[in-house]
């Protein structure tokens, strides 16, 4: 018998070269945006950047700050969590506690969930806007204020509440796989023990999920924190002089900022190192969201590991 | 048998089509501790599981015939499983402590029926760890996490819970087999202690297990009852010829 080796082989050689070149090519890729828009936007970003409005000109690169967009940015993904999480929670609870997996009305609930999480964002946009803004907002000035126009107009509110629903299947589909992660044998020592199926799902179930559904409200952040499309009907102005400070205010936002300088600018030249620094402070912010979720979830999972 | 705490009549049990219990007849004796014997698959899990209603869980299942409970029919439609199953207590196989402090998991069944005071709370945790035999274990450390506890003390720390909303019945579904032999011993020795104050309804695979510290024992094969009867005469003269090859150890 001969164990030399006759010939490499070369077929295996090249498939792993492929896979290599595949993994180099992402990471090339992430590197060169990253560095660009790093490069660039940390000669813009300073002090007065951070915290300084537009009131001199938004196109200044001198003068301009973006305090008003980090502002509402951050109104809108606190109150777009507020209110995807607890929807998005009970949403998942029934599918995995209440209804039955194999029946038709289940299945037609999923599916629409998941083509949900495959639509268009400018689609939800304009359904924010036709359905929002014009229809509850429209009925909620009919019957508070007798048809003068109050919710009846793009609004923070409503920005919030389109990109909510954009990011419902997210905080859904995150949830459902924590609970059906959960032991059933804590379920069955809970309701063993006399408890209610409200009493286990409450005290036993959601506790242990929680980190689940951390991830999710981490991910709906991260998808929501970075959109334009949804809120530029709803809610992001152009150019506002103050904050807002009502949620049926419009208000400015960062990804929608990057939006106007590079398609509104006079000059794009001198609108440039804005627009690198508008970038880098979003996309930092997203970081810093995500951080705080994944911090939270590690609090909560030592918590639960250790009593 | 005088006075049976459950009498099992004639009970059919399906999971969808197919049948798992047929027509058993069981009665439980009071402030004993009764023993399901049989090879896998045999219904005698099952059949705990019909005592305190824990099969509702599963869709399709269907129970026919009558299970009472101190002259009460479990399955009767105006009883309420909640109260059933503060009265039937139950320890799983897999020991499944939550995952909250040695206190707050004796505490859970005490917290859920609605009492709040600290003091009674306390003293009736307490009770319960020194019933489980788990006290002396534990008492410096009753809010750790349960999860830090052996394998031995968690199924002693579900004992302990079960018993702390002081249920009349206790279900065991084959407590011990995921314990070594000396966590067994020690369960064994409990179960012995706690038929003082409960009815003890235990499934096992293990024969010795059965013959040491049950009263009554019952052989199911193939989801019927082949014998019942005290576990002396079953394992010593038993009437049945299936009986006698299964607890001789010449099959199952």
């Amino acid at each position: 018998m001969n164990l030399k080796r006759r010939q490499r082989d070369w077929q295996s050689v090249a498939f792993y070269a492929v896979t290599l070149a595949a993994t180099a090519l992402i990471v090339l890729t992430i590197l060169v945006i990253l560095g660009d828009i790093v490069w660039h936007g940390a000669r813009q970003v300073s002090w007065h950047f951070i915290t300084g409005g537009t009131k001199e000109g938004m196109f200044d690169a001198q003068t301009a700050g973006v305090f008003p967009m980090i502002f509402g940015t951050l109104a809108l993904v606190v109150l777009m969590t507020l209110g995807v999480v607890p929807v998005g929670v009970i949403t998942a609870v029934y599918l995995t506690e209440y209804a039955r997996s194999l029946s038709p009305i289940t299945r037609i609930i999923r599916g629409a969930i998941n083509n949900l999480a495959g639509v268009p964002s400018i689609v939800f946009g304009l359904f924010g806007l036709g359905f929002f803004v014009q229809f509850v907002g429209g009925g909620l000035d009919q019957m508070f204020y007798g048809g003068a126009l109050h919710y009846r107009k793009p609004a923070l509110i409503w920005a919030a509440a389109t990109m909510a629903v954009m990011t419902l299947p997210v905080v859904i589909v995150a949830t459902e796989e924590a609970l059906r992660a959960v032991p059933s044998g804590l379920r069955e020592a809970s309701l063993a023990l006399g408890a209610t199926k409200l009493k286990t799902i409450w005290k036993i179930v959601l506790p242990e999920a929680l980190p689940g559904v951390l991830t999710g409200a981490i991910l709906a952040v991260g998808r929501g924190a970075g959109e334009v499309a949804p809120i530029m009907f709803t809610g992001a102005a152009y150019y506002l002089a103050h904050l807002p400070n009502s949620w049926t205010d419009q208000f400015m936002h960062l990804g929608y900022h990057v939006f106007v300088l590079s398609t509104q600018s006079p000059d794009i030249e001198r609108t440039k190192p804005i627009l690198y620094g508008s970038v880098l402070v979003l996309l930092v912010m997203t970081f810093l969201l995500n951080l705080t979720g994944v911090l939270v979830r590690a609090k909560i999972r030592s918590r639960l590991q250790h009593g | 048998m005088d006075n049976p705490v459950i009498q099992i009549a004639d009970v059919n049990f399906w999971y969808g089509t197919k049948q798992a219990l047929f027509d058993v007849n069981v009665a439980i004796a009071p402030h004993q501790t009764t023993a399901f014997i049989g090879p896998s698959g045999c219904g005698k899990s099952t059949l705990l599981r019909c005592l305190n209603r824990m099969n509702d869980l599963i869709n399709g299942t269907r129970v026919t015939g009558r299970i009472a409970l101190n002259g009460e029919d479990v399955y009767a439609p105006e009883v309420d499983v909640i109260e059933l199953r503060k009265q039937v207590g139950m320890v799983f196989q897999k020991s499944n402590p939550f995952p909250k402090s040695i206190f707050d998991n004796v505490a859970y069944g005490l917290r859920i029926q609605g009492l709040t005071d600290k003091t009674e709370l306390e003293g009736r945790v307490v009770k319960s760890l020194k019933k489980a035999a788990l006290w002396d274990e534990v008492q410096d450390r009753l809010h750790d996490s349960a999860l830090m506890l052996s394998g031995g003390q968690q199924q002693r720390l579900c004992i302990a819970r079960a018993i702390a909303v002081e249920p009349e019945i206790i279900l065991m579904d084959e407590p011990c087999s995921a314990l070594d032999p000396t966590a067994t011993a020690k369960i064994e020795e409990l179960i012995q202690d706690l038929e003082t104050d409960y009815t003890i309804v235990i499934v096992t695979h293990n024969m010795q297990q059965a013959a040491r510290c049950s009263d009554y024992t019952a052989f199911f094969y193939l989801g019927r009852l082949v014998e019942f009867d005290a576990t002396n005469k079953i394992f010593t003269n038993p009437t049945n010829k299936q009986t006698e090859d299964y607890v001789t150890g010449r099959f199952g």
